[in-house]
């Protein structure tokens, strides 16, 4: 376990839900929302507090795909590929940006930390189809090319940042 | 705080005047759809030219209502998306779609100040101007129950909800009816369950109040998992205290003490809006312990879910929110009388609970007044694909497939001609024209082999490829498999391997057959119900589109040219300059050919990426 792990934050969460199981997944999800991704270092830790074990933390966190045991890129970008997207062409647009970036199925992250590119079944917005999100926020009416504008974009973000 | 019902009926006629008081309502569109498009920054905009105006902006219904105050609201959705950002304008029932930015000066110049249409903002088709919002013919066909006040209200004012007669359902059901009078008007009314099953609302509600452990749940399903499909998203976005009132009915209606609100993790806005409505209806006392001096107690929870498409399923979902794996169970016992934390539990989805003030506001003659015999009432579908108005809709049950395609769809997208329509997701089917004419609801859609599911309608064209539908679906079942049981673990990888194969142009004789009996076996032995209906896509549309699988396995050809794989990519000889550029771009180095000269493909090298084609400038390279 690392020395400098601060716990404040996790000890905030945990008693916002009382040390409760049941509480485990809005417990994960929002560990999750301040660290972009599980850190290994608070498995063994919130077992203790709530009394479970590591492995029944270690189960729920690699049950639920929106749980991630690696590190995201600051800007999270999900490619819609419901039916509604799909059959609206969203999979030219997905790889597109995967050559981008240089990212693969298996690659998520990029190795600067800056973009994780991935997929999700449906986000609910059919009649915008093809959509992504980058950070939650909705791109509608997606095409190749307005990706790839998109990421030129972001990346003038960073580099102004 | 209301303390008794007195102070609600006294709250209610202060809401009713305040929301009377203001003479026009300007209803910025704020569902997800819109609100990608730039509408809250529509919003700001309005606000803040009307404050430059001098005019009366009331951004919430006030105490003290001016007269001459102009209301400016952020509504839920309203199901156009397409023609989004959507603003309309009451009480003259306008509707203006593609709203920009630019465009808010001339609204607030003469229609707020004026009352003058600005018309380049209609929504228009073959000529004609749709002024009003109920004459345009998307929402002309529609009958809008549950979706009756998404666009029109401010969706996060509980004031606004109580104003236009919100709680009444509620408050009724709590003075002056008992438990088996809801669960005997919810059980005449025939509500079934809108999450796709059609179990009976009322006979699940009647089987809870008879339980005697305690605590009992109300939990409602808003894990709207299927892909292509948002209806309960828009409810939960646009409405979501008419949800929240449903499900309080149903505490009183069975004697539970906790509503839990499971809501997918896709759905942050429908979250955010969930939590100021709990808010909003604790702080007026709605919830709580003792609500309005009464004995009743109801507390409300939310939970979020984490991107688990099996956790739609009843016994997966409430073990999730007690904070396990979502596995599904074998059941018996049911969720009725051993559902979340084992005890007696409610489980309905957002729509079916979003029907239940209704029915008890105007009684369950006139839900069975509405919709078929078997199956009364309304039903919302999103309508996605290639059709010309994708969006939500809601149409009474019986209502036919032409209907919603044709009249209030629009037809289709392009010049396209109707091949299939994929309804209810991942564990529905492909009807396809035979069907076009069979009225839709539960019973006549389960006799041809489909299900409702939650009503997601996907349209398709004939560059849809039915064997990549298939497989699309199969790859979906087989990644949102849970594990548990091997039929769906192991069944559906396997199918999925073979449907790949068949896409890709490997397919061998006996293939079909094979998935056949694949699907056969799944359906009989998975353990849950996602399980049993995960070769729903592949039997359907083996049965209806044989022909094409046979063309992709025997004659190595997709009939819809939409397999990749499958396709050949040619040089146009007389068109080829020889510029060579195709052939460094080539991933694979199949093109050849002397500089200036026409360069031919190797087809099999060939990787048919297409990459050559959108390299070529001089459009000598086709798919063929």
């Amino acid at each position: 376990m690392s020395a400098q792990f601060d716990f404040a934050v996790v000890d905030r969460i945990l008693a916002a839900y009382d040390c409760k199981q049941s509480g485990i997944i809005a417990i994960l999800q929002e560990i999750q929302e301040h660290y972009h991704y599980l850190p290994r270092e608070i498995f063994q830790y919130i077992a203790d507090k709530l009394d479970m074990s590591e492995a029944e933390i270690y189960s729920v966190a690699t049950f639920y795909e929106n749980f991630s045991l690696e590190p995201k890129g600051k800007y999270v970008i999900k490619i819609c590929d419901g039916t509604a997207c799909h059959v609206r062409r969203s999979i030219p647009i997905l790889d597109r940006i995967r050559a981008e970036l240089g990212l693969s199925a298996e690659k998520k992250t990029s190795d600067d930390l800056n973009f994780t590119v991935e997929t999700v079944s449906c986000l609910g917005a059919c009649g915008l189809a093809p959509v992504l999100t980058v950070n939650d926020v909705v791109y509608p009416a997606m095409t190749p090319d307005k990706a790839s504008a998109l990421i030129k974009e972001l990346r003038e973000e960073i580099a102004n940042a | 705080m209301l303390k008794n019902r007195q102070d609600f009926i006294a709250y209610r006629k202060e809401a009713v005047a305040a929301y009377g008081a203001q003479a026009e309502k300007i209803i910025v569109c704020a569902g997800t759809g819109c609100v990608a498009g730039g509408s809250l920054k529509i919003y700001d905009r309005l606000k803040e030219l009307m404050a430059e105006k001098g005019l009366h902006v009331a951004v919430e219904l006030e105490v003290d209502p001016h007269d001459d105050s102009v209301g400016l609201k952020k509504s839920g959705c309203h199901g156009f998306c397409e023609m989004g950002p959507l603003v309309r304008i009451d009480p003259q029932g306008w509707l203006y779609t593609k709203v920009k930015l630019e465009d808010c000066e001339e609204i607030v110049e003469k229609t707020v100040c004026k009352g003058e249409y600005v018309e380049r903002l209609a929504y228009t088709k073959e000529n004609c101007i749709y002024k009003k919002q109920a004459d345009i013919p998307f929402y002309a066909g529609q009958t809008r129950v549950v979706l009756e006040h998404c666009g029109k209200i401010d969706a996060t004012s509980i004031r606004e909800y109580v104003a236009i007669g919100g709680y009444t359902a509620f408050e009724k059901a709590l003075f002056e009816m008992n438990a088996d009078l809801i669960v005997e008007q919810i059980s005449k009314s025939g509500l079934r369950g809108r999450g796709g099953g059609g179990f009976p609302a009322g006979k699940k509600w009647e089987q809870v109040k008879r339980q005697k452990a305690l605590p009992k749940y109300v939990v409602c399903n808003g894990d709207e998992g299927d892909p292509g499909a948002f209806m309960d998203r828009s409810i939960m976005e646009g409405d979501p205290h008419r949800m929240l009132e449903g499900m309080m009915i149903a505490g009183l209606a069975t004697g539970a003490s906790h509503g839990y609100i499971y809501v997918r993790a896709e759905y942050p806005l429908a979250v955010e809006r969930l939590r100021t409505a709990i808010a909003q209806a604790e702080q007026l006392g709605l919830l709580g312990d003792n609500i309005m001096g009464t004995d009743f107690s109801f507390h409300m929870h939310i939970n979020r879910g984490a991107g688990a498409f099996v956790c739609g399923e009843g016994s997966a979902l409430t073990a999730s929110i007690e904070g396990k794996r979502g596995f599904p169970r074998v059941k018996p016992p049911r969720t009725v009388e051993n559902g979340l934390f084992d005890k007696p539990t409610v489980l309905n989805n957002v729509e079916t609970f979003a029907n239940v003030a209704e029915i008890i506001n105007k009684g369950a003659d006139w839900y069975l007044g509405i919709g078929t015999e078997s199956s009364p009432g309304t039903k919302a579908f999103a309508l996605t694909g290639n059709i010309s108005n994708t969006g939500l809709i809601e149409v009474p049950m019986g209502t036919t497939l032409r209907e919603i395609i044709f009249d209030i769809g629009g037809g289709m997208r392009g010049d396209g001609e109707f091949k299939a329509v994929q309804i209810g997701g991942p564990s529905g089917a492909c009807l396809t024209k035979e069907h076009l004419d069979l009225p839709l609801d539960f019973d006549n859609i389960k006799k041809v082999g489909a299900m409702i599911g939650s009503g997601g309608l996907v349209v398709m064209d004939e560059n849809t490829c039915m064997v990549e539908v298939a497989r699309f679906f199969m790859n979906f079942t087989q990644n949102e498999s849970c594990g548990k049981c091997v039929p769906c673990r192991e069944g559906t990888k396997r199918m999925l391997e073979i449907l790949e194969r068949i896409v890709a142009g490997q397919g061998r004789d006996g293939d079909i057959e094979l998935l056949e009996e694949l699907a056969d076996t799944i359906s009989s032995t998975a353990l849950c119900g996602l399980g049993k209906s995960a070769p729903n896509p592949v039997v359907s549309t083996i049965k209806n589109f044989r022909d094409e699988y046979k063309a992709h396995i025997y004659d190595k050809r997709c009939p819809a040219g939409a397999c990749q794989k499958l396709k050949t990519i040619v040089i146009d000889p007389n068109l080829c300059k020889g510029c060579t550029k195709c052939a460094r771009q080539c991933p694979v180095s199949a093109i050849n050919g002397k500089v200036k000269e026409p360069h031919t493909i190797d087809l099999d090298k060939c990787i048919r990426c297409g990459s050559c084609i959108s390299a070529c400038a001089f459009h000598a390279i086709k798919e063929d």
